[in-house]
């Protein structure tokens, strides 16, 4: 909608209150958590005085340093097979249309489709039955599946965007395929894939569910730490991790999106 | 066959989609056949013959003399996370609308910046978010302090671990999925079309009624069925707002695996869940021709 914003008609009672509202309800516990894990006093109700002590208590406890590793090692481990698989089928399917593209959209989007806890269960009782010994690896094999469509979305709305007469004048300048790519496809893609192999990171490191339950004992991840931490008691210390997840988290999103808005 | 399997793009495409559909396609139709097993005499993975025990339980329980007596307790989960997820689809609706309308009214530039403000809290952590929720309602938090501070004697708020607390957590947690279908389909509403509803001398109530909701409409409905759907399998908020004393479909779910050690009845539940999210899909996509997420 392309309105003139200063005429009077397009004024409706309430909406620009309402919309105050919200971002107020969507930023004030994400403001007060970050404000309070720096707060001094032990209670955090009340501000007594400025201090990272928190922080520097949380980056030296070792069972939270280990929880972290292992996010890390799934996230970059899930992000770098879900990106491939994710920007083959995204070149794959926009070759023109093709018999089975909507079965095919369809799975490519199931793990978006599927509850979370369901999708948990079901995996749990899979890898049960074939007898994979819960752990690290599950994990990782786990959050690949959910993490190909947050990558394949953005690299497919990019392929999309992108001329095709660019790759036809690659293949009629006698380049073959593998240099058609190299040189013209990638080169173009690369934004798009970089958004996806982030907002998959981001969503592998945040997730917490299917973690929890394909998990098993050995394998804490930094938000399963986090839960176990917050079912104990409110301390600053949770306060601090918290406030560093919410960091990384909004860092990786804003490079993501700002990624995104590169011109081709 | 033969032609297919010599195709690039096959090559192509089958890695995403053998994976996914392997890893979950294939485990939730094997979920699907837990269900109709008996639970095994140790629970757990321990599992016994064909039974549909698991969608019996739901609805009876066995007496001393081993008849089947109705039992609610099941069906009164099932009610609260409609009724809780319901309301929050309400809640989202007032606050979301005229959020996505405000945004369709800026510039180019400004709509760009809000709509990713929109977005970020999804992408941030879920326990995080609950948490901080946590430190805004518990007794002695910081709602309970200001209105203290302001002379209203609360004597404790008392609202942390209520359904009261698990619907504003649910509310932040799935608002941004209302405003950003609603506000993709306010965004392409040809703004001519409100204008001539103005000069025709329609008011502004009337136009909204007449003109811009019933053009939202795909959008509105997206909206509502991706909070809906979402809030129906909380399982992160009941547990930490709801202090586990309220629980949904979902903690009733994960019990399954955990404590109570039934699977197949975990099982049998998560296929009713599913079932019932790919039953409002499909409704979605019969009346407006597309997905609900293909709006976003």
């Amino acid at each position: 909608m392309k309105v003139d914003a200063s005429n009077p008609l397009w004024r409706f009672r309430g909406i620009t209150s309402t919309a105050m509202l919200f971002f107020a309800y969507l930023y004030l516990p994400i403001v007060i958590l970050i404000a309070l894990s720096f707060n001094e006093n032990r209670l955090a109700t009340i501000w007594t005085g400025f201090t990272t002590d928190w922080y520097v208590a949380a980056l030296s406890n070792d069972d939270m340093l280990r929880a972290a590793k292992n996010s890390l090692v799934i996230a970059i481990s899930a992000t770098v097979i879900a990106t491939i698989a994710a920007t083959l089928a995204a070149m794959g399917m926009s070759r023109g249309r093709f018999r089975g593209e909507t079965g095919v959209s369809a799975i490519l989007a199931l793990p978006l489709l599927v509850p979370e806890v369901v999708t948990a269960i079901a995996t749990l009782l899979f890898f049960v039955a074939i007898g994979i010994k819960l752990g690290l690896v599950t994990i990782i094999i786990a959050h690949t599946v959910f993490c190909i469509p947050f990558a394949y979305l953005p690299i497919r709305a990019r392929i999309e965007g992108m001329d095709p007469s660019l790759r036809e004048a690659a293949n009629d300048l006698y380049a073959n395929e593998w240099q058609a790519f190299r040189r013209v496809t990638l080169p173009l893609l690369w934004p798009g894939i970089l958004s996806g192999a982030m907002l998959s990171f981001i969503i592998s490191l945040d997730d917490f569910v299917i973690s929890y339950f394909v998990g098993g004992a050995g394998a804490t991840t930094l938000p399963i730490y986090i839960f176990g931490m917050i079912r104990i008691g409110i301390t600053p210390e949770v306060n601090a991790i918290s406030a560093m997840m919410l960091l990384v988290s909004i860092v990786f999103v804003s490079i993501s999106f700002i990624i995104d808005r590169i011109r081709y | 066959m033969g032609k297919l399997f010599r195709s690039k793009r096959f090559w192509l495409i089958a890695p995403a989609v053998v994976y996914i559909a392997f890893f979950m396609a294939v485990p939730l139709m094997q979920m699907a056949y837990v269900s109709v097993l008996e639970r095994g005499d140790y629970g757990g993975g321990n599992l016994g013959a064909f039974s549909f025990d698991a969608y019996v339980n739901f609805l009876f329980e066995r007496d001393l003399m081993d008849n089947l007596v109705l039992n609610t307790d099941y069906i009164q989960i099932f009610v609260r996370s409609f009724g809780l997820s319901a309301m929050t689809m309400v809640f989202a609706l007032l606050l979301g609308f005229p959020t996505a309308f405000y945004i369709s009214m800026q510039s180019q530039g400004r709509r760009n910046f809000l709509i990713f403000l929109v977005t970020i809290p999804f992408w941030t952590n879920i326990l995080v978010r609950n948490y901080a929720w946590m430190l805004l309602l518990r007794n002695g938090g910081l709602i309970d302090g200001v209105l203290n501070w302001a002379g209203i004697e609360t004597g404790g708020l008392d609202i942390l671990y209520t359904p009261y607390a698990v619907s504003i957590g649910l509310t932040y947690t799935y608002l941004p999925f209302m405003v950003l279908p609603i506000y993709a389909s306010l965004e392409k509403l040809d703004h001519r079309l409100v204008e001539a509803a103005f000069d025709l001398g329609a008011d502004k109530r009337r136009a909204m009624k007449r003109v811009i909701l019933p053009l939202a409409a795909p959008g509105i409905a997206a909206g509502c069925i991706l909070v809906f759907i979402p809030c129906l399998g909380a399982y992160v908020t009941p547990e930490l707002l709801g202090g586990g004393k309220f629980m949904m479909i979902a903690n009733l779910i994960g019990s399954q695996f955990g404590a109570a050690r039934n699977w197949p009845f975990g099982a049998g539940l998560g296929f009713v869940l599913l079932a019932l999210v790919l039953i409002a899909m499909l409704a979605y996509s019969l009346k407006f021709k597309s997905l609900p997420e293909e709006k976003i």
